[in-house]
């Protein structure tokens, strides 16, 4: 598959909440389309979940449990692991996912670059 | 898109045989201590078709020197003033030499020698003026889809990025490459995680093998810098992992066979895509491989790129000297804040209005209108960033370039 297949997908998902993105029918995880607020139900071809913390535009939704060291799937690839277990519905970023290849960083209060996974701000 | 009749441009036909869409004069400072001379005598046609660039280490290297060559012997070029100092070591009477043999007016002028900063300054300004009408009755030729190149960047990257824009452009690239257009694309140290895909797109196996070697090389060279090419902007957007972004960088390749790598000054031998080599070969030298975005658009220029499409999601708003810049936004929310420096908004795809391949044929569309003149909108508001530092390369091994067919100099 190529990437551009799944933004094909983008505009034809199923079932889905039309607040999020499911790009590829395996992907493990949702793209929110706006800002969506914590306890928002969404509707997903499976159930529904509801989202555990306040999610901005184009950040990932866990779509279903995730155990620690599952890989995460984004059209079809993997973009990392999970480094704890996830809830259906949590925010899948920096605190609890990791590159398998790189380290992410950013950029710490102070301008000072850390390592994003162990950095308590975007424990959020 | 692909059912209308071969679309028709015309270039101005240079002595290689290449073609350009656009009839500029460059003034070039050739060490930044040349910089500011070289900026008064443009700043006296601000609203021609003179643009700025240059190089500003006083100390030689082989990849600047290779990149300026390719510059100022650009299709779009059509006269070229150099600046120097006059103690500096990039080799000026070679760069002049070259661009005197491309049929091109040229002349250098060295402030030390020219009487300093005012006299350096006049006698520019009275070049540039022979120069613009030297070149305004350049021939214009017929000139087909297949004799343009093209190259993609993307900058300010967020989670829309990867979805909208990137995807969007993939579909243009798609359909130029249909119609025999070089399109390239770059950015191997963004394209971590993607190197098996790429693999199975290339032309032969031992390309395949080569682009993994390739991106290795952009992974270890990252790593030793300590970090990879993800900016703070990047996780705000929504995007976790290098993987995950180069996920999403990928996509403005399409789906076409890749049919070789380029090295920064590296002419493709044919139609079709390219993957510029952007990451320096051997031991890290020289800081960042490119220290931001237009670093890497001057690189696309330099392997020929008439114009380059440029997707951004956070909002960059940069053009560049010599070839025109396309912006494709990614997110809706972006275009609302910046419409003046959008070209394309790709974010429509995420808000439902409009479909993944109908931004791709906008995409495609203003292209080739930007092709014909009509300017793009950094052109337009005037942008002309440049940035060219020290890199280090080694030559090419024979499995980058497997295909050999010379580009068609002949309209069609």
């Amino acid at each position: 598959m190529s990437a551009m297949q799944a933004g094909r997908k983008a505009s034809g998902q199923e079932g889905v909440d039309r607040r999020v993105l499911l790009l590829r029918p395996h992907d493990n995880c949702l793209i929110a389309c706006a800002p969506i607020a914590a306890g928002t139900r969404l509707m997903l071809d499976g159930g529904a979940i509801t989202v555990a913390q306040d999610v901005a535009l184009g950040h990932k939704i866990a779509r279903q449990a995730l155990r620690a060291g599952d890989k995460v799937l984004r059209c079809d690839a993997v973009i990392g692991s999970v480094t704890r277990d996830v809830a259906p519905g949590e925010h899948l970023h920096l605190h609890n996912l990791q590159s398998d290849y790189l380290p992410t960083y950013t950029l710490a209060d102070g301008g000072r670059f850390v390592d994003g996974s162990t950095s308590p701000k975007d424990s959020a | 898109m692909t059912d209308q009749p071969a679309v028709r441009l015309s270039g101005y036909l240079r002595k290689d045989g290449r073609k350009g869409i656009r009839n500029l004069v460059v003034v070039a400072y050739l060490v930044e201590c040349a910089h500011h001379v070289a900026r008064e005598i443009t700043a006296a046609f601000r609203h021609q078709p003179v643009h700025l660039v240059g190089f500003p280490g006083c100390y030689p290297n082989e990849y600047a020197d290779k990149v300026m060559r390719q510059l100022l012997t650009h299709p779009n070029v059509g006269a070229v003033l150099l600046v120097s100092l006059g103690c500096e070591s990039f080799n000026k009477q070679g760069l002049e030499e070259l661009v005197h043999a491309s049929g091109r007016p040229v002349h250098t002028l060295t402030i030390q020698e020219t009487g300093g900063t005012r006299a350096t300054i006049a006698q520019g300004e009275e070049w540039v003026r022979q120069a613009l009408e030297a070149i305004a009755d350049a021939p214009r030729v017929p000139m087909g889809v297949e004799e343009l190149v093209i190259g993609t960047v993307c900058g300010g990257s967020d989670g829309t990025s990867g979805i909208t824009a990137n995807p969007a452009v993939g579909r243009a690239f798609d359909a130029l490459i249909e119609r025999g257009a070089t399109c390239i694309f770059e950015e191997t140290g963004e394209l971590v995680g993607c190197e098996p895909h790429m693999q199975q797109r290339a032309a032969t196996p031992e390309l395949g093998r080569e682009i993994v070697r390739c991106v290795a090389k952009a992974a270890r060279y990252y790593s030793v810098l300590g970090h990879g090419s993800f900016a703070p902007g990047n996780a705000d957007g929504g995007l976790t992992t290098q993987e995950e972004k180069s996920l999403g960088a990928y996509a403005k390749s399409g789906a076409s066979v890749i049919q070789g790598i380029l090295k920064p000054g590296d002419l493709a031998p044919t139609g079709g895509l390219y993957l510029l080599d952007v990451v320096p070969d051997g031991e890290v030298r020289f800081g960042f491989p490119n220290i931001s975005d237009n670093a890497e658009i001057v690189e696309l220029i330099s392997c020929g790129a008439h114009l380059t499409l440029f997707t951004t999601g956070r909002g960059s708003v940069v053009g560049s000297a010599i070839s025109p810049v396309i912006k494709v936004c990614a997110n809706p929310d972006t275009y609302d804040k910046l419409p003046d420096d959008m070209d394309v908004n790709a974010g429509r795809i995420l808000r439902a209005q409009a479909s993944l391949d109908a931004v791709g044929d906008e995409i495609f569309d203003l292209a080739l209108r930007v092709a014909r003149g009509e300017p793009s909108k950094s052109e337009g508001l005037g942008h002309q960033e440049f940035i060219l530092t020290y890199k280090s390369f080694t030559e090419k091994g024979p499995a980058c370039l497997p295909t050999k067919t010379p580009i068609p100099l002949q309209p069609a």
